[in-house]
């Protein structure tokens, strides 16, 4: 409870020093969802979003790969090396054997809910201090860096 | 009731006794929106002598955004990067303040469609379109052979023309101009400029230009519903005078209203009637959101058509005395003119018009004009109404609300029998009053806003200069009760409101960089670079949560223009990036998501210029800077740019 207490303290510190609010809005006239993160249902292996089962074959896929390298070096490169080294978010190293593949589409895809709700991503927060941006990437273009990713830490 | 006018006129600009009792109960909950909550409608409101256009929540008042138009605007960029410095250009060089006054929301039959928004620049006649997916300003059109861009930029029913009229008339531009000015009679014309809109992308064109007498055109309105085909501008000073208009402006017992038959002008033009013009000068601006740019054309010409020679194209009503504003009704039947120095409100019928056209119920002619009679055109007069009326919105129930200056009053009358219905105060001298949808064929008559020229006492003393104070009426019962002061930019003229469902929706909240096609977009952080030609120098910079690549800069001479080309890779609504550095003399950037921006800097001294983002973007906004090195000319330090591990590296 303590942590949690701290965790929601630092995010309301965080959304102050922030005129660009991170909320998400919603687009109807009635008023954006106001309620607290609620963590009862939030399932950390799957993460939230609309990915449930990633089918990810046995064979890594090499052109989709060199695809999702070249998104990842327009969208995600400022902030994360390939490596294991933190960058202003953490480095990509392993992070295939760290997290399910839908896990990862999720989180790339839906950033901002999960952070609210996903204790590791709120650890993760703590440390780097700056939410990962929506980079509003297409459900292709997730998938293509899920291969990059798996590349990265080896696949064949 | 005479006496009380009297009074009223004897005081104004003076609060009346009791006014905070006008307000009526339930104010409150009426115009209260709930923190989260939206408004229903987006009221687009001309901010006038600012030359910008402002955005403001009904019912709550609450500024949502001012958009540049025909002014600098510093908080956004606008005129200060060099991608929207060629909007400012004219055919006299960049202007960069002007004086907008009427607002246009885009109709399709007859309705708002909520594509765009139309605004007239009054000074350096132009025309401008405002997208309503971005909220910004897409193209500006100057106006030839004309003077003061008053009567504009009013709309026909499928927004096929946008109008400008000129206030002032001239002499028709090129050499002859140079003429004295008590030759005005003979040489000074008016024009009626119709300027196409491309329905596909709302791409702006002079069609034609109708030449008239010397007149001054104030304000105009298309026919819609039967009167579809057929424009009506208000004139005053038919006396013709130019000096001293005040006085011998208003000599006429009556000005006129000109009714233009276009559809007629079409036809015109298609059988070649018009004069092909080619001593104008006028700049053509348009800014391309895919490009991230805009350019300036210069046009030279334009083709006129004479109002005294071609038959059945224009024709003149005699209206009351000097008429301000001329308002066409939901049915398209009745055209209100207020005559602004008179103590009534003629209505014409379109019908009556015609017949009148028909059977050659003309009285004379005017400069080769013919001019209806009167009584011809007339449906009836409003007896009595108030002071100074100016403008009629209309509610869709039969009903029509005038706004009377003088005598600082809405009054609300019936169309038909042309009786008063109601009357309620202003604070202080209103000029404009809106309905949202008061001049389409659906009103949405909810609200009255009052668009007041007077402050005074209303909003808390801020110095010698006030906000022009708005005020909300809500008109769904009988009478109308006052709910809300709101304090406005500039001075409003015009406005108009939409319901929000028609363009929130729409509303683009990051550019694409897949589809950014800038010629000096960064394609990720890879990309950054220095690059020196000559002595220009282009730095191509990203901006990412919470720095710039490159962040240190060495190589840069004096002598230099350098040109800090800044994309923002970021891909998230609501996340734009800011760009400044020291001693820049074109100021700042702000940079949106997946779009590139330039600042041109020259740097008038050596040595170490820090650079940072000036629009707080997370927690770590703070460390968002860098380094420029400027060393003397002919220098022999190289051209160096790093991030993360600043190069050359240390040798000390």
């Amino acid at each position: 409870m303590k942590k949690l207490l701290v965790v929601i303290a630092m995010g309301i510190m965080l959304y102050a020093c922030s005129s660009n609010s991170n909320q998400q809005q919603t687009s109807s006239t009635s008023a954006p969802e106001s309620d607290s993160p609620t963590t009862s249902d939030y399932d950390p292996k799957r993460g939230e979003g609309k990915f449930d089962k990633v089918d990810i074959g046995d064979r890594l896929d090499v052109k989709m790969a060199a695809e999702g390298h070249s998104i990842a070096n327009l969208k995600c490169a400022s902030c994360h090396k390939y490596t294991d080294e933190k960058l202003v978010g953490p480095g990509w190293s392993g992070v295939t054997k760290k997290h399910e593949p839908h896990w990862i589409m999720n989180f790339i895809t839906n950033p901002d809910p999960m952070i609210d709700k996903d204790p590791e991503l709120q650890a993760q927060l703590e440390l780097c201090l700056v939410r990962m941006p929506n980079q509003n990437l297409s459900d292709d273009d997730a998938r293509k860096i899920l291969e990059f990713m798996r590349q990265n830490d080896g696949a064949q | 009731m005479i006496a009380l006018f009297g009074i009223a006129t004897t005081f104004e600009g003076c609060k009346p006794k009791g006014a905070g009792s006008a307000v009526s109960a339930g104010a409150a909950e009426k115009t209260y929106v709930a923190p989260g909550q939206y408004d229903e409608f987006y009221n687009f409101v001309s901010g006038g002598f600012s030359g910008q256009l402002s955005v403001y929540g009904l019912p709550s008042g609450r500024l949502l955004r001012v958009i540049p138009v025909f002014s600098l605007d510093p908080e956004k960029g606008w005129g200060f990067s060099e991608e929207t410095k060629p909007m400012l250009e004219t055919s006299h060089g960049t202007v960069p303040w002007d004086d907008l006054h009427h607002v246009q929301l885009s109709k399709t039959d007859g309705d708002y469609d909520g594509r765009w928004v139309f605004v007239n620049g009054n000074n350096t006649p132009r025309i401008a379109r405002i997208d309503l997916t971005t909220f910004r300003t897409a193209e500006i059109l100057e106006l030839p052979n004309s003077g003061g861009n008053h009567s504009s930029p009013y709309i026909t029913e499928n927004t096929e023309y946008v109008v400008a009229g000129t206030r002032f008339s001239v002499p028709m531009d090129g050499d002859d101009s140079d003429t004295p000015i008590n030759t005005y009679k003979k040489n000074f014309k008016g024009t009626l400029s119709f300027v196409s809109v491309n329905k596909d992308n709302g791409h702006m064109d002079i069609a034609f230009q109708i030449e008239t007498p010397g007149v001054n055109f104030d304000l105009s309105r298309a026919g819609k519903g039967v009167s579809h085909g057929w424009f009506f501008f208000s004139t005053y000073n038919t006396e013709l005078a130019s000096t001293l208009l005040e006085v011998n402006a208003s000599k006429n017992d009556k000005d006129f209203v000109l009714a233009v038959n276009w559809k007629k002008a079409e036809e015109y033009l298609k059988a070649g009637k018009g004069k092909k013009v080619s001593n104008v000068k006028y700049a053509h601006n348009i800014y391309d959101e895919t490009s991230h740019t805009s350019t300036s054309t210069i046009k030279n010409e334009v083709i006129v058509l004479n109002s005294a020679e071609l038959e059945g194209l224009c024709y003149f009503i005699p209206c009351p005395k000097s008429p301000h504003g001329v308002d066409v009704d939901p049915t398209g039947e009745y055209i209100v003119s207020s005559g602004k120095l008179a103590a009534l409100i003629p209505v014409f019928s379109f019908s009556k018009i015609q017949k009148a056209i028909e059977s050659k119920s003309f009285e004379g002619e005017f400069a080769g004009i013919p001019v209806i009679k009167y009584e011809a055109a007339l449906h009836g007069e409003v007896e009595k109404p108030g002071l100074g009326p100016l403008h009629t919105e209309f509610d869709g129930k039969g009903n029509a609300i005038t706004s009377f200056f003088v005598s600082s009053e809405l009054v609300k009358w019936n169309i038909k029998d042309l009786k008063i219905l109601d009357r309620v105060p202003t604070f202080y001298s209103v000029g404009h009053l809106m309905i949202p949808g008061g001049d389409t064929k659906n009103p949405d008559a909810k609200y009255v806003v009052a668009y007041n020229k007077i402050t005074k006492d209303r909003f808390l003393p801020t110095g010698p200069e006030l906000a022009h104070s708005a005020q909300i009426y809500d008109i769904t019962g009988d009478k109308m009760q006052l709910i809300l002061d709101f304090p406005t930019i500039g001075e409003p003229h015009y406005a108009q409101a939409i319901r929000a469902e028609k363009v929130k929706d729409k509303s683009v909240k990051i550019f694409k960089l897949e589809e950014n096609k800038h010629p000096y977009f960064t394609n990720g952080e890879s990309a950054a670079k220095v690059e020196r030609n000559g002595n220009k120098v282009h730095v191509y910079v990203t901006t990412i949560r919470s720095h710039f690549t490159p962040d240190n800069i060495e190589g840069i001479q004096m002598g230099d223009e350098v040109y800090f080309h800044v994309t923002n890779i970021e891909q998230d609504w609501d996340m734009p990036h800011g760009f400044a550095i020291k001693g820049a003399n074109n100021g700042e950037l702000l940079i949106m998501p997946g779009e590139t921006q330039t600042l041109k800097w020259v740097p008038d001294r050596i040595g170490i210029f820090p650079m940072y983002c000036t629009d707080f973007c997370s927690a770590l906004h703070q460390e968002m800077s860098g380094y420029v090195r400027v060393s003397p000319k002919g220098s022999n330090v190289p051209i160096t740019f790093s991030v993360g591990t600043n190069q050359p590296t240390d040798t000390q």
